[in-house]
C-alpha cells in the first residue's frame, strides 16, 4: 500500500528498460523499426562504413514513401530526383537482409499508415522511425520515437535507442464533438493551446471522453499531431476499440499468442491515483471546424474564427504575427471564410486514411471541383487505395476532377517534387504549414478532409457546416 | 564524432522563435543523397525569387564562416531531418545557443559535435545584444569544460549541461560503441521477452 499508481507512460517505459549507460541514458528496446527512403539510405551507408550489420533485419522493415511519385502508372523514374534514394533503399535494405516494402508491392504506402495497418505495430509496443510523424502510431497505444539518422544507424546496430526519461504530459480532451468535428480538429485545437514547444521534453498522453471516442483513425491522427505540440512521443490508452481494429491484421499475434498479448494489452492504462508533472485540460464541446491562418501549427481559428488583428496585441508579440500575416496575403482581423483557394491536397500521415476519404469523398460526391483549382486525393497506402476503389471513391474523386493517386506522401513536405507555386493559397490535410514547406511561397492552411473536400468544391475556404 | 572542447569565431544572431528544420534544410531543394549541405543551410531564405543572394544575415561577407548561431525559442522544431545540423556543421557552426531547443534536433546536435546550449532570462537578452551589436566583427569563444561563452568585451555566460552529454561531445565518444557495452543486457533482455512476450520478439507476416 501507499505506493503511487504508475502512468501508462511509465508502464511501456520500464518494460523496454534494457539498462543504463554509464553515461546516465537509458537504453530503450525498440520492437519495431521502419525506415523510409528519405534517410535510410544514408545510415545504411554509415552502418557500412563502419562495418556493422543490422542487428535486428528481422523487427525492421524499409518503406518507400518519400521520395516517390504518386502520380498513376509511377515507376521509380517518374520522379527522377528521387530515382537515387528508392534505389539505395532497395539496395540497402536487400543488402541487410531487411524487407522492403517497394513501389508496386501491394503494401507499399506511407510508414505511419502501413505500420498500423499491417499490425507492425501493437500497443504497449516501442517503434521508432527516422521521421518526426513516427508518433501517429500511439494512436494504438504504442510508445513511437521519431528519431534522426545517426540514431537510426544506432538502433540498426543495437536495437535500442539511448534517452533522458522524459517528463509526462497529460491532455484531458473534454466534453463530446459536433458534426464536420474530427481527430485533426481535436489535434489543431490542442496545439492552439498548447503551443509549438509547450510539449517539449513530455511524452504526451491523450485521455478524456473525446479521445475515448475517437475511431482508431482519429486517435492516429490526432498522435500525428504531437510533434507540433513539440513532444515526440504521444498517445492514448488503447482499448477494444483498438483490440478488435489490430484483430487478423498480418503481423498482429493470433491463437495462443493473441490471447496472451490481449491479457496484457488490458494492463496498458495510467492507474488512477497516477501523478503526472503537468496537465492541460482542453473541451472540445462547442469546437468548429479547424483551420490554420498562420506560418506555425498553432495559429489556429475555427473555420467561423478571424485573422488576428496585431495592432490589438502586445508589441512585442506583434512582429511574428504580423510575418505570418504577410507571408500569408491575409487582411488582419478579416474572415478566413471565402478566401479563394488554388489547391488542395488530401493525404498524408496525417489524414489519408479509409474514413479521411470517405469524409471527404462524402461532401464532393455530386460536385465538381471549382474552376481553378487543382485537388489531389493521395491514398495513405496502396491497401487504402484499394480499399477505397472497393468503395468507388476513386470514381468520385475523379468525376468531380481530382488526381487520385498512387501512395506516398506527395505535397505534405514536397521531397518527391510535388509543391504548390508561389503566392497559391492550398488547403492541405497535412501538417506544417511552415513558410516554403509546399513550394517557395505557398500559404498553406492545414485543415481536416472536410473542410479540404468543402473548399476544393467551391474554390474558397467554406465552412463545410453550411454546405 | 569530431570532439569539441573549445570554439572561436563569429557569432550569428538569429534572434527568432521556432525557427525549423524545414527552414534550416529545404531539403526539396537538395540534388541526391549527398549535397553541399553547407550551401543548402537556409536556401530558401536567403535567396530572392531569381536565384540571386538576398541580404539574409547569412550572406553577409563577416558571416562567410559562422562558428556559432545564436536564436531566440524552441530552435529546430519540426521535421527530425539530421540534414538540418549537416547543414549547420556544413559553413562551420558548430554551437547553437537558444533560450530553448527541439527535442530531437539536441539529440542530432550531440551525435554531429555540435554544441546545443540553452541560455534563459537576463543573461540572454544580454548575450543577444552583444551578439547583434558586435554583428561578426570580432570572435566569440565557447568553452565547453569550463561550460562558458565569452564575448569579445570579455564579459562571460555560464551555461548547464548534463554531465554525459558534456563528456560525450568532449570525447566525441562513439554511440554505438558506448552502447554495445552493454550487448549482454540486450541480448538478456531479447531472451527474457522471447519467453514472456513472444509476439513482441518476432514480426512474422501471416500471409505467407
Amino acid at each position: 500500500m501507499g505506493q503511487q499508481g504508475r502512468t501508462l507512460f511509465d508502464k511501456i517505459w520500464d518494460q523496454h528498460l534494457v539498462g543504463r549507460r554509464s553515461d546516465g541514458r537509458e537504453l530503450i528496446y525498440i520492437d519495431r523499426h521502419v525506415l523510409h527512403d528519405l534517410h535510410a539510405p544514408h545510415a545504411f551507408g554509415k552502418l557500412a562504413q563502419a562495418g556493422r550489420k543490422v542487428r535486428r533485419p528481422d523487427l525492421t522493415f524499409s518503406m518507400q514513401d518519400h521520395s516517390v511519385s504518386v502520380q498513376p502508372g509511377r515507376n521509380d523514374d517518374t520522379y527522377a530526383e528521387g530515382a537515387a534514394f528508392v534505389r539505395a533503399m532497395r539496395e540497402g535494405s536487400a543488402k541487410n537482409g531487411v524487407r522492403v516494402f517497394d513501389l508496386g508491392d501491394p503494401d507499399q504506402g506511407i510508414s505511419h499508415v502501413v505500420a498500423p495497418e499491417l499490425g507492425l505495430v501493437l500497443p504497449g509496443a516501442t517503434h521508432a522511425v527516422p521521421d518526426s510523424h513516427a508518433c501517429t502510431v500511439g494512436g494504438l497505444g504504442a510508445l513511437a520515437f521519431g528519431c534522426g539518422t545517426t540514431e537510426l544507424e544506432h538502433i540498426l546496430a543495437t536495437q535500442v535507442v539511448t534517452l533522458f526519461r522524459p517528463k509526462r504530459l497529460r491532455v484531458n480532451l473534454l466534453g463530446s464533438l459536433g458534426a464536420d468535428v474530427a481527430g485533426k480538429d481535436v489535434a489543431l485545437a490542442v496545439i492552439a493551446k498548447l503551443g509549438v514547444a509547450g510539449g517539449r521534453g513530455f511524452a504526451i498522453e491523450f485521455a478524456g471522453p473525446v479521445a475515448r471516442a475517437l475511431p482508431v483513425e482519429g486517435r492516429l491522427t490526432l498522435c500525428n499531431l504531437t510533434i507540433e505540440m513539440g513532444s515526440r512521443s504521444g498517445f492514448v490508452a488503447p482499448d477494444d476499440a483498438v483490440f478488435n481494429w489490430i484483430k487478423d491484421r498480418p503481423f498482429a499475434p493470433d491463437g495462443a499468442q493473441w490471447d496472451q498479448a490481449l491479457a496484457y494489452w488490458r494492463t496498458l492504462f495510467t492507474d488512477a491515483d497516477s501523478v503526472f508533472d503537468k496537465e492541460l485540460d482542453v473541451d472540445c464541446s462547442h469546437l468548429a471546424p479547424q483551420i490554420t491562418w498562420g506560418t506555425e501549427p498553432s495559429q489556429v481559428i475555427g473555420i467561423d474564427g478571424r485573422v488576428p488583428d496585431p495592432s490589438t496585441l502586445e508589441a512585442d508579440k506583434r512582429t511574428p504575427i504580423e510575418r505570418a500575416i504577410s507571408y500569408m496575403g491575409l487582411e488582419p482581423g478579416a474572415p478566413i471564410e471565402g478566401l479563394p483557394v488554388g489547391r488542395v491536397f488530401i493525404g498524408s500521415c496525417t489524414n489519408s486514411r479509409l474514413p479521411d476519404l470517405e469524409i471527404a469523398a462524402h461532401i464532393v460526391k455530386g460536385r465538381k471541383v471549382a474552376p481553378g483549382v487543382t485537388a489531389w486525393a493521395v491514398p495513405g497506402s496502396s491497401q487504402v487505395k484499394r480499399d477505397a476503389e472497393a468503395r468507388g471513391l476513386d470514381r468520385i474523386f475523379k468525376d468531380a476532377g481530382f488526381m487520385w493517386g498512387e501512395s506516398g506522401c506527395s505535397m505534405c513536405a514536397g521531397t518527391n517534387g510535388d509543391m504548390g507555386a508561389a503566392g497559391e493559397r492550398v488547403l492541405s490535410t497535412t501538417n506544417r504549414n511552415f513558410e516554403n514547406r509546399q513550394g517557395r511561397g505557398v500559404r498553406t492552411h492545414l485543415v481536416g478532409p472536410a473542410l479540404a473536400a468543402a473548399a476544393a468544391v467551391t474554390g474558397r475556404i467554406t465552412d463545410v457546416r453550411k454546405l | 564524432m569530431q570532439p569539441f572542447t573549445t570554439l572561436s569565431g563569429p557569432a550569428m544572431p538569429m534572434i527568432e522563435d521556432d525557427i525549423n528544420t524545414d527552414q534550416i534544410a529545404p531539403l526539396q531543394l537538395a540534388k541526391g543523397l549527398s549535397p553541399d549541405w553547407g550551401q543548402l543551410l537556409f536556401k530558401r531564405q536567403r535567396m530572392n525569387a531569381d536565384g540571386t543572394d538576398n541580404d539574409h544575415v547569412l550572406n553577409k561577407p563577416q558571416y562567410r564562416k559562422p562558428a556559432i548561431l545564436v536564436a531566440n525559442e524552441n530552435f529546430g522544431c519540426g521535421s527530425s531531418r539530421e540534414s538540418a545540423v549537416w547543414c549547420l556543421t556544413g559553413v562551420g557552426i558548430r554551437c547553437v545557443i537558444a533560450r530553448s531547443i527541439a527535442d530531437i534536433f539536441r539529440e542530432n546536435c550531440l551525435l554531429n559535435g555540435l554544441l546545443p546550449i540553452e541560455l534563459s532570462g537576463d543573461a540572454m537578452d544580454r548575450l543577444q545584444a552583444l551578439v547583434s551589436q558586435t554583428d561578426g566583427a570580432q570572435p566569440f569563444s565557447v568553452d565547453l569544460p569550463a561550460q562558458i561563452v565569452c564575448a569579445p568585451n570579455g564579459e562571460t555566460f555560464s551555461f548547464e549541461i548534463s554531465t554525459s552529454d558534456k563528456t560525450r561531445l568532449i570525447e566525441g565518444l562513439d554511440e554505438v560503441g558506448l552502447t554495445m557495452k552493454h550487448e549482454n543486457e540486450i541480448v538478456a533482455f531479447e531472451e527474457k521477452i522471447r519467453g514472456s512476450m513472444p509476439w513482441m520478439q518476432e514480426a512474422r507476416d501471416r500471409r505467407l
